[in-house]
């Protein structure tokens, strides 16, 4: 049988051995839970026991929107340091004179910071469970959000790591790590509204002479929203997004998807190689 | 076992290595000693696999560590002179994260683990939390943590650095007994005694250069060229000091009443027809010794001359 990679048990180990994992875990779900239950209090106190499916929609939307936001804070705080607080505690030049690999090493402290941020997501699966008492949503949906929220969570896993490889300090790391993910989930959603609305002007003559080429402008405009964590969920969620008449032959989600995993692909490659003697950043603290 | 080939390194515009070249014998104790950014960490960790030389070549059991680091790392065990233990683990679980690490099979680790925290004194400890550990205690459980994988060569960068003086005797004991199961040991440290006492031989390094190497006797005898020698007269002490001044070999006599002390730069046989020369002469003497000088004494003399080199260029 396979053996579990040591660093990915030592990982586990540690996290889950402490209270502190509880205590995130009740904070993460105390947050979310409030805000569903304060949603649903609001929603249904001016009409008590009326069946309205739009309403468990809005809930559905409401607490898949929450759980993203949760998640853009929760997953960068817990990946933006796994490297970069192993060369602060000074533990990082033992283990890299292992049999481990830098590969290897990478992919453990991504799994298993991963693992904690979806037993996150799959503990908040009972307040799933009071939308689908109300009905209006279909399992394909919620599934779908699910596998979204999987994807993303890789995605800014990916990008914790890299930081954290590449910067020494876990503070600097955290930053880059949260305004990188700032930066794709607002960033890239207010480019492509602020390009569609400068696309729609060049339409109507407003810019003369025409700056960008209108079909080049859907393009990107497209592709921005496909590689927007909120617009995809809208998108899974049923909601229309910015109407561009470009076809890329996939569904955004799939766009997201396929694009989220090159790039986690690759910047973990990027963190491996950095970890080598010789790679660029590499630092060690020493006496020379 | 262990060869440096005209190692390379540079940091930015500082030289860490400088076409650093030094061979250790196998099963050797070896120490490596030199002030503060000598290049003792930087040769350590090329070694270790950890910094690429920019030109040079070392090599480890006959396997380079650039071309063949995977292999190096199988037979090396590195504890640096800064580390750090991970909160939340026992004392055994550490030691089989590593042996793991180093894809020691799962039915061989508890044997194994048991049998190194008693090697390194600590088989009380196996349930304790590493992060608890007293300072002494860590640096014995990352000895241990060096052994996990049985490697030919230990690289300790001042192990003993921060100890306690019973810390640091256990310590030095450990390192005795990994000599007598056949490791052989390179180790740095400030505590130039405790070297003298565990090494079969030391290398002084200054601004990454190798300035000399061999066993502790024959250093502290090479250090700037000469031995020191006491001669002990029954009289006429400051005559004796007169006339050994004449002597070839013989520079900076210092008489006390009895005593004369000389640097003297000949070998075994001009020693002796020095002495013959002196009781020729008609003193008294009583006795004719090499003062023997300590590691501590020959590295202050060997590392000054750099710096005075350094200070005539």
């Amino acid at each position: 049988m396979a053996e579990i990679n040591p660093v990915l048990l030592k990982e586990l180990r540690q996290r889950f051995r402490t209270g502190k994992t509880a205590w995130l875990l009740a904070l993460y779900l105390l947050v979310i839970g409030a805000f569903v239950l304060g949603f649903m209090y609001l929603s249904w106190r001016g009409s008590p026991g009326i069946f309205q499916p739009d309403r468990s929609r809005s809930l559905f939307i409401m607490l898949s929107v929450t759980q993203l936001v949760l998640l853009g804070f929760v997953v960068p705080g817990l990946t933006a340091g796994v490297i970069s607080g192993e060369r602060e505690r000074q533990t990082l030049n033992v283990l890299l004179t292992t049999r481990l690999t830098p590969r290897q090493i990478i992919w453990s402290k991504l799994v298993s910071a991963c693992a904690f941020v979806v037993l996150l997501v799959v503990a908040t699966l009972p307040l799933y469970s009071i939308v689908f008492m109300y009905g209006g949503i279909a399992p394909a949906q919620v599934l779908g959000v699910f596998g979204f929220y999987l994807v993303t969570i890789f995605l800014f896993g990916c990008i914790g790591v890299a930081c954290s490889s590449f910067f020494k300090r876990t503070g600097v790391s955290t930053v880059t790590t949260y305004g990188l993910a700032f930066a794709l989930a607002a960033g890239t959603g207010f480019l492509a509204v602020f390009l569609h609305e400068m696309n729609r002007l060049q339409a109507r003559g407003g810019i003369s002479p025409e700056t960008w080429h209108p079909a080049f402008l859907a393009w990107v405009v497209e592709f921005l929203q496909d590689i927007n964590p909120v617009f995809v969920l809208m998108q899974i969620l049923g909601e229309n997004g910015i109407p561009t008449g470009v076809n890329f032959g996939l569904p955004g989600w799939a766009v997201y998807t396929l694009v989220s995993l090159a790039a986690g692909v690759l910047l973990l490659h990027w963190s491996a190689r950095l970890l080598l003697p010789g790679g660029k950043r590499r630092r060690i603290t020493m006496d020379v | 076992m262990i060869r440096f080939n005209g190692i390379y390194k540079n940091f930015g515009a500082t030289r860490a290595l400088d076409n650093f070249s030094l061979e250790i014998g196998r099963g050797l104790v070896y120490g490596l000693i030199g002030p503060n950014g000598a290049g003792k960490t930087t040769a350590m960790s090329i070694l270790a696999t950890l910094l690429l030389p920019e030109a040079g070549t070392a090599t480890v059991n006959g396997l380079d560590v650039v071309e063949e680091a995977e292999k190096v790392r199988g037979i090396i065990g590195y504890m640096p002179d800064f580390f750090g233990v991970y909160d939340g683990l026992r004392a055994t679980e550490y030691l089989e994260f590593f042996a793991a690490a180093h894809h020691i099979p799962a039915h061989r680790r508890p044997g194994l683990v048991r049998t190194l925290l008693e090697l390194v004194n600590l088989p009380d400890k196996a349930d304790v939390y590493v992060d608890s550990l007293s300072r002494g205690m860590k640096q014995r459980l990352a000895l241990a943590r060096c052994l996990v994988h049985d490697p030919k060569v230990l690289i300790l960068d001042e192990p003993a650095s921060g100890l306690d003086p019973r810390a640091r005797a256990e310590m030095k004991e450990i390192i005795r007994h990994l000599k007598h199961l056949g490791k052989t040991v390179l180790i740095s440290s400030h505590i130039l005694p405790e070297l003298a006492e565990i090494c079969d031989a030391v290398a002084i390094m200054e601004a990454g250069r190798l300035v000399v190497a061999g066993t502790v006797a024959e250093i502290t005898a090479v250090s700037r060229g000469a031995r020191q020698m006491r001669v002990a007269v029954l009289d006429r002490a400051g005559e004796l000091a007169g006339f050994l001044a004449t002597r070839p070999g013989v520079s900076e006599t210092l008489a006390d009443e009895q005593e004369v002390r000389f640097l003297f730069d000949g070998n075994q046989a001009e020693q002796a027809a020095l002495l013959q020369a002196m009781v020729s002469g008609g003193w008294p003497v009583v006795e004719f010794t090499e003062v023997r000088r300590n590691l501590e004494e020959a590295f202050m003399a060997v590392t000054a001359e750099g710096v005075e080199d350094n200070g005539g260029n």
